[in-house]
């Protein structure tokens, strides 16, 4: 009979023995050495049924399929162009990709994404050797004109947006910017600059403060301090950033 | 006239008192400060991240690239030079394999992992504090790793077996055998073994045990700074 060592849902450090036995199953994060599942990394131990698996709480990004991120210009190819996501590899966004606008032979790709340019995207493919792959074809994703970026830690993205949004949408409603948040942990505003400020004060205390419960009736109350009382419209639209 | 009281009242088998923090360098992406006894060691972990020269990638894996300094003041008083040169080459290149073997950079193909170590203040056992303080940056940075490492170093003076020797001690004026390690616990493995001086072979094997005993001692004190770090986000719920 297999048990476990640590609580559920505690902070397990690599090495750790988490559970003993085999009812247990290695999933993310984890693996078996002899009777016993040991963490692989430092994170969250969850248990989902027999397996058991480690939610990271750090670390870089990584690319993974479907994910939509903010990516900046960084080089212009024969037949498409190189992103800069956050993260220690670039990705691809290749011409049929990128539109389905006809493209002349020869034409200057720069008159589409220039360098520099930051750019919505979504992952279509990553390799084993972590070459990337992008699409600008699909809702939502476009190039971004004005506005600012902000980078925050790739793993708390999943707070700042909220449940089904929540998060972001509160501080869209308070700062009446547009926010689009980037699973890289890039975050582009755009509104007034007095707006933006606050925003971005927002996100920094979600990034600060990601752990504590009741986080979001905190934040409707710090909004209010800051931008007097808003309407508190449920979103319309089921927003660009899933 | 054999040792039998060590010069900083310690009994044979005890280490220096350790502090350990993990997360004190914000822009790094993990960090760690370890101090045992008078040494003080801050490491700081950057990456994955994209590896140049280009020549450097390894299509098969990721690599691992320490690099270990001492501060000008670090030393006894006489300024020590700042930068690479024989001795710190080489410390670097050990920490690396005492570290190699129990990350996983497979998922991380052509990037590297970058680790600085840097010694404001140090009585010895310099190369071991660094050792511990990488590994708590390593796992503070979310790198995959089966377990943490930890150093200490291991000895004679005058034929007594002691652990975790001082600058005192491993200057005295007798015979000294000095021998650092690091361990990896979970299979019991040394990922470092250097010596300076002279043991013989039963003395080794004793002293080594010894070190292995301090070693899970130093682990639980890594294991503690690690955690109380993320204590708070421990209770996140999504």
């Amino acid at each position: 009979m297999g048990n476990l060592l640590v609580q559920e849902r505690t902070v397990v450090v690599p090495g750790e023995k988490i559970a003993e036995g085999l009812d247990y199953l290695p999933a993310n994060g984890a693996y078996r050495k002899d009777d016993f599942i040991l963490a692989g990394r430092l994170g969250l131990l969850t248990v989902d049924g027999r397996a058991v698996k480690i939610i990271p709480l750090s670390g870089r990004y990584m690319p993974k399929r479907n994910d939509i991120i903010i990516g900046k210009v960084i080089d212009v190819t024969i037949s498409g162009w190189r992103f800069e996501i956050n993260c220690a590899y670039s990705a691809m966004l290749s011409m049929k990709d990128a539109t389905s606008d006809f493209i002349q032979r020869g034409a200057d790709l720069r008159q589409f994404f220039d360098l520099g340019d930051m750019v919505v995207a979504k992952i279509v493919n990553v390799t084993s050797q972590k070459l990337v792959d992008l699409t600008t074809k699909g809702p939502g994703l476009r190039k971004l004109y004005g506005g600012r970026i902000v980078y925050v830690n790739c793993n708390k993205v999943p707070r700042v947006i909220g449940k089904q949004g929540s998060m972001v949408s509160l501080i869209k409603n308070a700062t009446g910017c547009k926010i689009i948040v980037g699973q890289n942990g890039v975050i582009w505003i755009d509104g007034e600059p007095k707006n933006e400020v606050i925003a971005i004060e927002a996100i920094r205390k979600i990034e600060e403060e990601s752990h504590t419960s009741g986080l979001t009736d905190r934040m409707t109350e710090y909004l209010e301090s800051k931008c007097g009382k808003f309407k508190q419209e449920q979103e319309e639209q089921p927003q660009e950033e899933q | 006239m054999a040792y039998t009281k060590r010069v900083d009242g310690r009994k044979q088998k005890e280490i220096r008192p350790i502090t350990a923090q993990a997360g004190v360098i914000k822009n790094a992406d993990g960090s760690a400060y370890f101090k045992i006894g008078n040494t003080v060691a801050y490491a700081a972990v950057y990456g994955p991240r994209e590896l140049h020269p280009k020549f450097m990638q390894d299509p098969s894996t990721g690599i691992l690239r320490c690099n270990y300094n001492m501060m000008p003041f670090a030393g006894m008083g006489n300024r020590v030079r700042p930068g690479q040169n024989r001795r710190a080459k080489e410390i670097s290149m050990v920490t690396e394999k005492a570290l190699l073997p129990v990350v996983d950079l497979k998922e991380f193909p052509n990037a590297v992992v970058d680790v600085f170590i840097e010694l404001p203040q140090t009585d010895a056992g310099s190369r071991c504090a660094g050792i511990c303080a990488a590994s708590i940056a390593l796992a503070d940075a979310g790198i995959p790793m089966k377990d943490l490492v930890s150093a200490v170093s291991v000895g004679t003076v005058d034929g007594t077996i002691i652990v975790d020797l001082d600058y005192m001690e491993e200057a005295y004026d007798a015979s000294v055998a000095d021998i650092p390690i690091a361990y990896i616990p979970s299979t019991d493995e040394l990922s470092l073994l250097q010596m300076d001086g002279e043991i013989t072979k039963d003395t080794l094997l004793e002293a080594l045990e010894l070190g292995k005993q301090a070693c899970r001692e130093i682990i639980e004190i890594q294991k503690k700074a690690l955690k109380e770090k993320y204590l708070v986000s421990g209770e996140e719920n999504e």
